[in-house]
């Protein structure tokens, strides 16, 4: 059984599998698990995206319009868990994936076989978690954050606990094959301080999931314990506390939240030097802003409990800590526009999606700030100002790299050129109506529209309905993105060069368009001039 | 080696991943399908559950089989049994975090919410309207909460069986050290006995504490009802019984994979992983010895 599957360096002749079931269930290579991932969190994206037009159509014009009351309540919990777990972190896993061991010069990922695993597991994690729509007593409608006793009503609590135990098994394993991809598999001379910052990114994002998904699942096994065998975790009358779910939960779901955004900024870090055509600024900072976030993430859960009645220490304590996250965001903040200062520009699709992201995630930074001050935070929890709030930073930040990245490295991947056109026409409408979405959402937060809740009061009908409408068309226009993203890889003639980007650096653009199969089987030299960040002064 | 020199081991296609995520769904949804089974009524969940978690072993098993060939095939260079060492490192902090949660649940219990349904702090109105003859202390007076969830208990005294399970845990310890020393010097016999000693106690530990927990359902009514002592004190042993259990299995598979010479002195990832994992579910014990029994 001991295959021999490092051949020659020039052999190209052992390529893909034939079979289809081989190649695609059975698989070891990271490219295919990586392409995997990527059509996987494209098919829960649109899956999330049609429960949130669900919840723009019924809040399109006040009072109950389309749907049930439990039913929107359920799409509300669904959209975030879908898009959370299934939509924005297999992207970045794919991603990672993808481009982790081309850019470290890496035969494949440290473990291949369980790579494929943390893969395979999603399919059915999610087949689990959507089959509960369909269960007589209806799916989990507590919100993605199941706070109990609310998330404990009904029938499916085993089916979301077990789910959200198989995507933490997925991504703990994911997570511990990107860190040991890094450690262990970074051709010579490959430096730690001379990798790319998005390798970097992952490196901080995967100790993190490492940390915080176990505390979920012993989360979520406490719930279904509480539900199913008589424990009192969160049962005052028991001597237990429904508040210390929200204490155990946000300390996994605050670093989630920077899980979904880290390698974001990884992602920009790359793309913004190559179309500014200078090297990043601060690659230093970069790196340490990075590291910095990850541990200040760990010291600030609290922040989303500021209304739960903390004593006034616990307030003071996280309303700082939280602030302090502002100096190193800023600091990345910064080193993107210095990068760009006296920079040969130009606009290709990827770079208008990560200006758009420098410019959009720094709005929901700033609004953030706002959430962070506890007195101000009394008048915007759980308003609409909140979702106006994470949704610019997830939506304009997580999403718009990760569309910024596959427009980015799409090239690499099949060979051939996007259309340039089709792409900017995606973007224009991906960038004005996820505004005409979201930032009306500010106003009606700041006037005192509640969250998840299906119906409102007639003042606040006409900021609804322009989000209404600027959500319909930016799940429309992301049907622009499916279109050119299938017809770069089917039906494009023109074909890419090796190096896509005039001025991309980087050991990725060393080889072929579209990558081989199988890369750097014997680890490549590696010149420092080739590298985005090769000539580190110490 | 049958490979070029510093090349990495990348193996070819695996049906075992697929397998592996298919009777992971199948375990989980028949276990979800039986916790929604009304009760006394047969469930077809607790067959899936059973074929689930049957397919698991076969998974495990058929798994580890081609591992295990290609390792004596030579196939893990030095490089190779680096990225194993990381993965099983970086899955046992994954493990301490999960503690964590648990650890963590206990400690927010005793040192915040029970005192406050006690009325201590500052505008805590619970003990004022609901429950004012609630006076907050751990353990059997208290533990369960201001409703006595699940009755009067007693809580299990810490310098018996816990004590001796403390001791038996921590030979265990020494014991599979002394084993490891004695498989760098390739002494064979040497390792047998002391990894044999090492299932030997761990089996003993998992029995007193069967026992204890019998006696601390049948003589002290303290059970995983008895309130959020009860839920913490059997979910944390608990959870560490199954992670016991699991490491004697290991424990008992690596003395099989000893006597048949599977490792030698400079090429014994799995002895170590096991060995590495032995530790931690001893250091874990230490922390419930300390918070669970004895504070």
């Amino acid at each position: 059984m001991a295959h021999d599957a490092t051949h020659d360096h020039h052999d190209d002749h052992h390529g893909a599998p034939k079979n289809f079931f081989v190649r695609w269930c059975m698989s070891t290579n990271h490219k295919d698990i990586g392409t995997l991932y990527l059509v996987f969190s494209l098919l829960m994206f649109f899956i999330g995206g049609s429960f949130a037009m669900v919840i723009r159509a019924e809040l399109f014009k006040p009072g109950l319009q389309l749907v049930q009351p439990y039913f929107f309540n359920e799409m509300t919990t669904m959209h975030a868990l879908v898009m959370i777990f299934g939509a924005v972190m297999p992207a970045f896993v794919g991603l990672g994936n993808w481009m982790i061991p081309l850019m470290i010069g890496a035969p494949d990922m440290a473990l291949p076989r369980m790579n494929n695993l943390s893969f395979w597991i999603l399919p059915f994690a999610f087949a689990l978690l959507l089959s509960t729509l369909f269960l007589p007593g209806g799916g989990p409608a507590g919100g993605w954050t199941m706070y109990p006793p609310l998330s404990l009503q009904g029938d499916s609590v085993a089916y979301l606990v077990f789910a959200v135990h198989l995507m933490g098994i997925s991504s703990i394993m994911g997570a511990i094959n990107i860190i040991a991809t890094i450690l262990n598999m970074r051709a010579p001379g490959m430096d730690l301080l001379k990798m790319p910052v998005f390798v970097w990114s992952w490196l901080i994002t995967a100790f993190l999931l490492i940390a915080v998904m176990p505390v979920l699942a012993g989360a979520v096994t406490m719930l279904l314990t509480d539900k199913y065998f008589g424990t009192s975790f969160f049962n005052a009358a028991g001597g237990g506390d429904p508040v210390l779910f929200q204490h155990i939960f946000w300390f996994f779901g605050h670093p989630e939240v920077y899980i979904m955004i880290l390698p974001a900024f990884g992602l920009v870090s790359e793309i913004i030097p190559t179309f500014a055509r200078k090297p990043i600024f601060g690659y230093k900072a970069m790196v340490f802003a990075i590291a910095s976030i990850a541990f200040l993430s760990f010291i600030v859960w609290a922040h989303h409990m500021f209304a739960v009645g903390l004593p006034l220490g616990g307030e003071i304590f996280f309303m700082y800590a939280t602030m302090l996250i502002a100096v190193p965001t800023g600091v990345k903040v910064f080193n993107w526009v210095s990068t760009m200062w006296g920079g040969s520009m130009t606009f290709e699709t990827p770079m208008l999606f990560a200006i758009a992201f420098v410019i959009l995630f720094t709005i929901g930074g700033f609004s953030g700030l706002m959430l962070a001050l506890a007195p101000a935070d009394f008048q915007y929890h759980d308003t609409y100002f909140v979702v106006a709030h994470f949704h610019y930073v997830l939506v304009t930040g997580a999403i718009f790299a990760i569309i910024a990245a596959t427009y980015y490295w799409l090239p690499k991947w099949t060979g051939h050129m996007y259309s340039e056109t089709w792409g900017k026409i995606h973007f224009w409408n991906s960038v004005i109506w996820v505004n005409v979405l979201f930032f009306p959402q500010h106003f009606l937060g700041l006037a005192g529209m509640p969250r998840r809740i299906p119906d409102y009061n007639v003042a606040f009908a006409n900021f609804n309905m322009i989000s209404s409408i600027g959500g319909f068309l930016f799940g429309a226009s992301q049907l622009i993105f499916v279109g050119v993203v299938l017809h770069c890889v089917f039906f494009s003639k023109k074909k890419a060069p090796d190096r896509v980007w005039e001025g991309a650096k980087g050991l990725e653009w060393t080889v072929p368009s579209p990558a081989p199969y199988h890369t750097f089987e014997l680890p490549p030299v590696i010149h420092d001039d080739e590298l985005a960040h090769g000539h580190i002064e110490d | 080696m049958g490979q070029q020199q510093g090349a990495y081991f990348v193996p070819t296609k695996s049906s075992w991943p697929i397998v592996a995520a298919v009777v992971m769904f199948v375990t989980v949804f028949g276990a979800a399908h039986w916790l929604n089974a009304p009760p006394g009524e047969a469930s077809f969940g607790k067959t899936v559950l059973t074929v689930g978690f049957v397919g698991i072993l076969l998974m495990f098993f058929g798994w580890f089989r081609s591992v295990i060939r290609e390792s004596l095939a030579g196939s893990y260079n030095s490089q190779v049994d680096r990225s194993f060492r990381m993965g099983m490192m970086w899955f046992i902090f994954s493990e301490v975090m999960f503690f964590g949660a648990f650890f963590g649940a206990l400690f927010y219990a005793r040192m915040f919410a029970v005192p406050w349904l006690g009325g201590e702090g500052h505008g805590v109105l619970t003990h004022q309207f609901l429950w004012n003859d609630y006076a907050a202390s751990w353990g059997a007076s208290g533990g369960n909460g201001p409703a006595r969830v699940g009755g009067d208990f007693q809580t299990v005294a810490p310098w018996g069986l816990p004590l001796l399970n403390t001791l038996i845990l921590l030979s265990s310890s020494v014991t599979v050290t002394i084993a490891h020393h004695a498989l760098k010097v390739g002494h064979r016999g040497k390792i047998l006995l002391f990894l044999g000693l090492t299932v030997l106690l761990g089996a003993t530990f998992l029995y007193f504490q069967a026992h204890e927990y019998m006696e601390a359902y049948k003589e002290l009514n303290l059970t995983l009802q008895s309130g959020v002592y009860g839920s913490t004190f059997f979910m944390l042993t608990g959870f560490h019984g199954m992670h016991v259990t699991l490491g004697t299995i290991m424990l008992a598979i690596i003395w099989l994979r000893v006597a048949k010479g599977h490792f030698t002195k400079d090429h014994h990832f799995a002895f170590e992983a096991v060995a590495w994992y032995w530790h931690f579910v001893d250091v874990v014990w230490l922390g419930l010895f300390m918070f669970v029994y004895i504070l």
